[in-house]
């Protein structure tokens, strides 16, 4: 294994992350706060308690999931998109690098940094709302399954995308939709049952119920069901970026 | 799509000789192998064809052997194929058909082997704009499997005139600079092959002669070098070999010396002392041009032939009454003779 490449290129993207801290860390824990003082300060003593936990902590989960999504994706495309479009990836794809290590790097520096934003948001959270984690081994396991599954995603999307308005298109109509229905600010049983029902092909539905159970204990779907789902959708991006360096979709020709 | 060897890119390195359980070697056979590599190319080409999935066949049975330590230029004109040749060479394009060895690797089954041994300078200007001289020389050091070396970097950077610079942001820095910074990227993994792509495109005169001198001392280090340039002048300048490459077919592959002397014109000009209206009846045999005021003649001839006609040419001009003040000689250049090679290919 070429050991220098990869710490290289994670080196090289947790340097860039460095370099845009404001927009990587300090924006990111700007809006969720925002998000505490609008649903958790503002309405959340207007809203009943879910099954025993007030509606600012249970907001918690769910806020670092969504947090969580959308950065993985974010930093892992734009980490491969931008050499793509600037022509410097002509340097990692004629050095002496596997795929894996290519995959392992750039994927892993994306995950790093969103696992950190996650644990920032957190601690922010905790100067919000009473906090309390019941398995904290499953709460860290779903926090990096989610970022390295997301930001795989994320690395299929910075391929894929031949622009910037690709880049941002499936982020924003597809993953942030999802994550505001998957159950991050509710839980799905307040719906009705056609909509409860809809809402099981949600994804992110198994994200949020597995990572909110680690916290409190509650869950809408059964944490086996979530685990083995997360792991599906794991194996899924895996074999995503496996066919993408057998081929050389939009990299080699 | 089809690959080299029909086997994917992502098959195992080789193994060692420990690992694979091959025999031990003898003294002879281990003499033989160290012998071997100073005679063996370092670029091993054969059979090379790459068709796009648009149908367009960019290389056709490409040929080509490079040796060690030599300067080899590659000619030709746009969408020859030269771009597309080094690409499949650094693994950037993928290989319809035939091999390619550096250094005795196979550029697919044993990808990292050879990868290390080669450095390339793209054609474009494509840089991390953020980073400074520094990191990004560093990064690429890494990226190539090297431990971090901080003096090597120092010297590539000194060599280069980049010192001063390195903790600029590369895009703080003028174009012939960046086009260092490229060439200081290729060379930190210490590169035994380096492809210069245009390496001097878009160059100013003064900064072109100075990439000459870095490409010569390259050289004189060991590292041999494969140029594409559109600039004749560069690699008539630089030059141990010429390739000339043309609608996906390697033309020709020649000594430059040797090229400019087998296909090489050389011309006769002579300076009249009083001009002509028109050539004398008896110097109709020669293949003379008389210029349009007159007062030069031209003769053109065969550096390769038995004779060249030159002495009974004076002898006739004498005796037709032409006298001439002056009279100077001059071979073709590369550039003609490319010229010449590109259009009788087509």
């Amino acid at each position: 294994m070429n050991l220098h490449a990869v710490s290289a290129i994670y080196c090289f993207e947790m340097a860039r992350a460095g370099r845009t801290l404001l927009q990587s860390i300090v924006s990111p824990v700007i809006s969720t706060s925002l998000y505490f003082v609008v649903f958790g300060a503002a309405i959340g003593p207007r809203m009943a308690e879910i099954d025993g936990v007030s509606y600012g902590a249970f907001l918690v989960p769910g806020l670092i999931m969504l947090t969580l999504l959308t950065h993985s994706i974010s930093n892992a495309s734009f980490g491969i998109y931008f050499p793509r479009f600037v022509g410097t990836i002509y340097e990692v794809l004629s050095a002496p690098v596997s795929p894996m290590e290519i995959v392992v790097s750039y994927v892993g520096a994306a995950a790093t940094k969103s696992i950190i934003l996650g644990l920032i948001i957190l601690a922010t959270a905790a100067l919000f709302v009473p906090l309390r984690v019941e398995h904290p081994f499953w709460m860290l396991a779903f926090l990096v399954l989610t970022a390295v599954t997301f930001s795989l995603l994320g690395f299929v999307i910075g391929i894929w995308a031949d622009n910037f308005e690709k880049l941002q298109l499936v982020p924003l109509l597809v993953v942030t939709p999802l994550t505001f229905l998957g159950g991050s600010f509710y839980s799905i049983d307040m719906l009705p049952p056609f909509w409860r029902a809809v809402s099981l092909f949600n994804p992110v539905v198994y994200l949020v119920s597995g990572f909110r159970w680690s916290f409190y204990g509650i869950s809408d779907v059964n944490i086996t069901v979530s685990v083995a789902m997360t792991l599906a959708f794991l194996v899924l991006c895996l074999a995503v970026v496996s066919w993408i360096f057998r081929t050389g979709y939009r990299l080699k020709t | 799509m089809p690959t080299t060897h029909g086997h994917d890119a992502a098959v195992a390195e080789a193994e060692p000789d420990a690992v694979s359980g091959k025999p031990e070697k003898t003294v002879e056979t281990a003499r033989a192998d160290a012998i071997l590599p100073r005679m063996q190319p370092i670029l091993s080409i054969t059979n090379l064809s790459k068709t796009y999935a648009s149908g367009f066949e960019a290389l056709k049975g490409i040929d080509l052997e490079i040796r060690r330590g030599e300067i080899f230029a590659l000619l030709g004109p746009n969408g020859a194929g030269k771009t597309t040749l080094i690409s499949i060479v650094c693994g950037l394009v993928r290989p319809s058909a035939g091999t390619v060895r550096v250094d005795g690797h196979d550029i697919i089954a044993d990808y990292r082997a050879a990868r290390s041994i080669i450095g390339l300078v793209p054609q474009e200007l494509t840089t991390d704009s953020f980073e400074t001289v520094w990191a990004t020389v560093s990064f690429s050091r890494g990226l190539f499997g090297k431990p971090a070396n901080p003096a090597y970097v120092e010297k590539v950077l000194k060599d280069l005139s980049l010192w001063d610079k390195r903790d600029a942001k590369i895009m703080t820095l003028s174009g012939g600079m960046k086009r260092r910074v490229l060439i200081a990227k290729a060379l930190a993994h210490e590169p035994r092959l380096l492809f210069l792509d245009e390496p001097t495109a878009g160059v100013d005169v003064e900064l072109r002669r100075d990439m000459w001198n870095v490409v010569r001392t390259l050289r004189d280090t060991g590292v041999t070098v494969i140029l594409t340039t559109h600039y004749i002048e560069e690699a008539e300048e630089m030059a141990d070999r010429i390739g000339v490459i043309n609608r996906g077919e390697l033309v020709l592959v020649e000594e430059k010396d040797e090229l400019m002397r087998k296909l090489g014109r050389k011309e006769l000009t002579l300076h009249l002392q009083v001009p002509l209206e028109a050539l004398p009846p008896g110097l109709d045999g020669y293949a003379l041009e008389l210029s349009e005021d007159g007062t030069e003649l031209t003769y053109v001839y065969d550096t390769q032939g038995e004779r060249t006609g030159i002495t009974t040419l004076l002898q006739d001009l004498s005796g037709a009454g032409v006298r001439f003040r002056d009279l100077q000689t001059r071979q073709s250049s590369l550039e003609e003779i490319f010229v010449s090679l590109v259009r009788n290919a087509r």
